[in-house]
């Protein structure tokens, strides 16, 4: 193609990537979207223009060379193409799956201001699926091994990208992991059918591969405390423990049998695989009519997961379909599959029937009133507008904050009033020598790729740290120094 | 790991069975449990450490549900694929006075580490354990050496008292001696019951609530119980319990969540079990 002429033709549409039948797929667990085809992936790279300034990079979060991974689709080296992913970004065929693209590197695409932008997120898939296909895994060559060791507690995103930024740096990295399997959010929350559990598989044999050490079922706070960590020869301790303590509403009757956090739901269906019962051991209850509180990425896994058990599903939003935090492609997908939606109204009271299972939700309509602290218009409820809604199960999906484990057993760590650890953004250092952090632990309920680019962040801080060049803004000298002459 | 070293029927229904966990029996305290899971398809479920030494865990459970009955099944060198823990808040020991430990069927096992540091760390312990029937009673001899006194309760009188283990609780209140704390565990209806005979009394009273759990991280939701009126989770605001401020009722209701599912689950067990022998 000559290089001058297809700037100006531009192709409008992007490739459509096949996902498997609305029909078919509410009913299984499999993964919906099947992906680009070689042909598929070449075309649509086709589209993007390599602009000089690209501003897709300024839009993601780990900054990837996204002209340049892109290129190399286009010259059809694919596994050349899924090593420049790689350089910054250590899980590119998670990313490509779960990233919220339209908000970030597809946001600003130039191609976009005419048409739909270049399809980013697809394409990374493409590639890094294309490389796990071939088996053609590259590890790269490490470092003389530094002598120093470091604790990483947690193996959601944060803790798996800064383990192997460390281990790639030639340090000694274990991983501490309070279930017993490893990927937090990525294995127990994100379900099958969007993230298949083989692919997070192969991310943690890259680890493997990479020397990292892995200790799964293994509660940091109870079995071992973070001061232990350190006393026990860790040069240094990175917390990734997530934001998983589920939030209730609060309203009366949430107790009662036959409601769900969004994380138990999920828990048995992704983790203990409930949705294989009885031959799996673990049981989920899941009514005729399945009410899922929320709209975020966690509700819409909740209420397709409930599909897929058979349930008929619905979404109860108490803002309207603009404000919904989802990724826009998962809302799309509920709908396709018919998970139905109800806007405008929370729930005011689960009744329950005299042997104390869920029977309905009172629910009240809401009005949008002015825009509050997150800019999103303020849900107000219309008086007198209750009505009820038959229900067997409710889960509720209203967020999460972070999981006090580690803070509450740690001294010297500083929380916020959210009960989040209180971190430097720019190196995840935090108000205790030696112990960094970053993902939800930090931030509260984030993404994947905000809590990997924390991560890679505390990675550099932490080399740095073990280097003895680094300088700690937070640590107070006196107080550790006179808390040691206490002793 | 989590080897199978040592095991014992103490009833036909009930096992115990000691288990190489090096770590965690080296942290282990009262009151702490584990979470077990037998193989990759297995169920979690928590175990109370009734005692924790040379790097091993004991661990007495009740064969009632598909995966109790499958640790039943298996034998000394068998391995579990986890063991997680110690969980929850150690019991709050230290020097009361007097306290009275109550424990009820399987319970007794889940109160006899915790009635055996009170006794060391000073307190005068009277225990009282209780089971349907004689042939369920399970640690005498170590409660026995736990405690001060020892009062056992039969429901039908074949062994100690018949009746239950409240009837032996008001006779100590009746005795005029000041109690300083009671401690049960059991099953719910009796914990509840036990609350209400120190209520008026003002007697402080704990609990250690067995709610279904899933992760044991506080990550789930799954243990939640109404105490005074907010919702804790069991496995790490607990277990242990103001007995006085726990919704008991509730609690009856939530553990009986899934009884269709293990119900099913075990009839599956059983039929492919009799298939293999
Ligand atoms: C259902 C669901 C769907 C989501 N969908 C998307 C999506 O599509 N796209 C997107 O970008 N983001 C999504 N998110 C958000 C995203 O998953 C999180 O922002 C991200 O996983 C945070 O990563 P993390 O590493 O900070 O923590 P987590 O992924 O939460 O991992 C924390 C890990 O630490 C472990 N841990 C906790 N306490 C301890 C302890 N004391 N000792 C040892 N280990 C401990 C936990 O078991 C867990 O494995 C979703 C979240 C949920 C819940
Ligand atoms: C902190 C804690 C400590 C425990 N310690 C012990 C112990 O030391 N020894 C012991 O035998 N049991 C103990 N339990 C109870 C034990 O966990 C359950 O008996 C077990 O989960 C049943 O599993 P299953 O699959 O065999 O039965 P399931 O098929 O799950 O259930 C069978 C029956 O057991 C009841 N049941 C289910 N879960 C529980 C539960 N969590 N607690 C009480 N009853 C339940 C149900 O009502 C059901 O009818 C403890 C529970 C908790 C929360
Ligand atoms: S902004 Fe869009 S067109 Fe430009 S380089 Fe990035 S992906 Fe390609
Ligand atoms: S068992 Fe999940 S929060 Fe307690």
């Amino acid at each position: 193609m000559n290089s001058d002429k297809p700037k100006k033709k531009l192709i409008l549409e992007r490739q459509k990537m096949s996902r498997q039948d609305p029909l078919l797929r509410s009913k299984n667990f499999k993964e919906v979207a099947l992906g680009y085809t070689d042909e598929e992936a070449v075309v649509e790279a086709v589209r993007c223009i390599d602009c000089k300034k690209p501003l897709c990079i300024d839009g993601c979060p780990v900054e990837i060379d996204i002209p340049g991974f892109i290129r190399l689709i286009q010259q059809r080296d694919f596994l050349g193409s899924a090593r420049k992913l790689k350089e910054k970004n250590s899980l590119p065929a998670i990313c490509g799956r779960v990233c919220p693209q339209e908000d970030q590197c597809e946001k600003v695409c130039l191609v976009g201001r005419k048409g739909d932008p270049i399809a980013i997120g697809r394409l990374e898939r493409f590639a890094a699926d294309y490389e796990r296909r071939i088996g053609n895994v590259e590890v790269p060559k490490l470092p003389a091994p530094s002598g120093k060791r470091v604790a990483v507690v947690g193996s959601g995103p944060a803790g798996l990208t800064i383990a192997s930024d460390l281990a790639k740096m030639g340090h000694d990295v274990t991983i501490f992991e309070a279930l017993h399997s490893i990927g937090g959010v990525l294995r127990y929350g994100i379900p099958e059918f969007r993230l298949p559990k083989a692919v997070l598989e192969a991310e943690v044999d890259y680890l493997r591969k990479l020397g990292v050490k892995i200790e799964k079922s293994f509660v940091v706070g109870r079995l071992r405390l973070l001061d232990e960590f350190l006393m026990d020869g860790f040069d240094a301790v990175f917390v990734g423990t997530g934001a998983g303590l589920p939030y209730f509403m609060g309203v009366p009757g949430e107790n009662l049998n036959g409601v769900y956090s969004a994380n138990e739901f999920l828990t048995r269906v992704n983790l203990m695989k409930a949705y294989l019962f009885p031959d799996y051991d673990t049981p989920v209850v899941v009514g005729k009519k399945v009410a899922v509180i929320g709209a975020g990425n966690t509700a819409m896994d909740a209420a397709r997961c409930a599909l897929r058990l058979g349930a008929e599903s619905h979404i109860i939003y108490r803002r309207s379909r603009e404000e919904a935090p989802a990724r826009k492609e998962e809302v799309e997908n509920a709908q396709e599959e018919g998970v139905q939606f109800h806007f405008l109204a929370a729930p005011v009271d689960v009744l329950g029937t005299p042997d104390g299972w869920v029977r309905a939700l009172r629910l009240i309509r809401m009005e949008l009133g002015e825009p509050d602290d997150s800019g999103r218009r303020r849900p107000v409820p219309v008086k007198g507008s209750e009505t009820e809604f038959d229900v067997q199960t409710v889960v509720v999906a209203v967020g999460q904050g972070p999981n006090p484990l580690v803070p509450s057993t740690t001294e010297k760590l500083e929380v916020n009033k959210k009960g989040c650890i209180v971190a430097d953004p720019a190196t995840g250092e935090t108000t205790k020598k030696g112990v960094f952090a970053g993902g939800d632990i930090v931030t509260g309920g984030a993404t994947v790729i905000l809590a990997m680019g924390a991560a890679r962040k505390a990675a550099r801080a932490i080399d740095k740290y073990l280097e003895g060049e680094f300088e700690g803004k937070y640590w107070s000298p006196t107080a550790s120094s006179s808390s040691a002459l206490e002793q | 790991m989590f080897e199978i070293v040592e095991k014992k029927d103490l009833h036909e229904t009930i096992c115990l069975i000691k288990v190489t966990a090096g770590l965690i029996a080296s942290k282990a305290l009262p009151g702490q449990f584990v979470l077990i899971r037998i193989d990759e398809k297995g169920e979690r479920i928590p175990l109370t450490i009734v005692d924790a030494r040379d790097g091993l865990l004991t661990l007495i459970f009740q064969k009632v549900g598909k995966t109790t009955v499958h640790l039943g099944t298996l034998s000394k060198g068998d391995s579990l694929a986890d063991v997680v823990g110690p969980l929850g808040k150690p019991s709050e020991i230290k020097k009361y006075g007097t306290v009275v430990c109550i424990g009820g069927g399987i319970g007794i096992a889940e109160e006899y580490p915790v009635a055996r540091a009170f006794k060391e760390a000073g307190n005068y312990c009277i225990s009282i354990i209780g089971a349907r029937t004689k042939s369920l009673l399970i640690l005498e001899d170590e409660m026995r050496a736990a405690s001060d006194e020892l009062l056992i309760t039969t429901d039908d009188g074949s062994y100690g008292v018949k009746g239950l283990v409240i009837d032996e609780l008001r006779k100590i209140i009746d005795r005029g001696k000041p109690i300083s704390l009671v401690m049960a565990v059991g099953p719910v209806v009796m914990m509840k019951a036990v609350a209400e005979v120190t209520r008026p009394y003002g007697i402080k009273t704990l609990v250690s609530l067995n709610s279904i759990m899933v992760d044991g991280t506080g990550m789930c939701g799954a243990c939640r119980v109404s105490v005074g009126g907010k919702t804790k989770f069991a496995c790490v605001d607990g277990p242990d319990f103001d007995a006085h401020e726990v919704d008991f009722d509730l609690m009856i209701g939530r553990l009986k969540m899934y009884l269709a599912d293990e119900k099913r689950s075990l009839e599956e067990f059983t039929k492919k079990q009799a298939v293999h022998s």
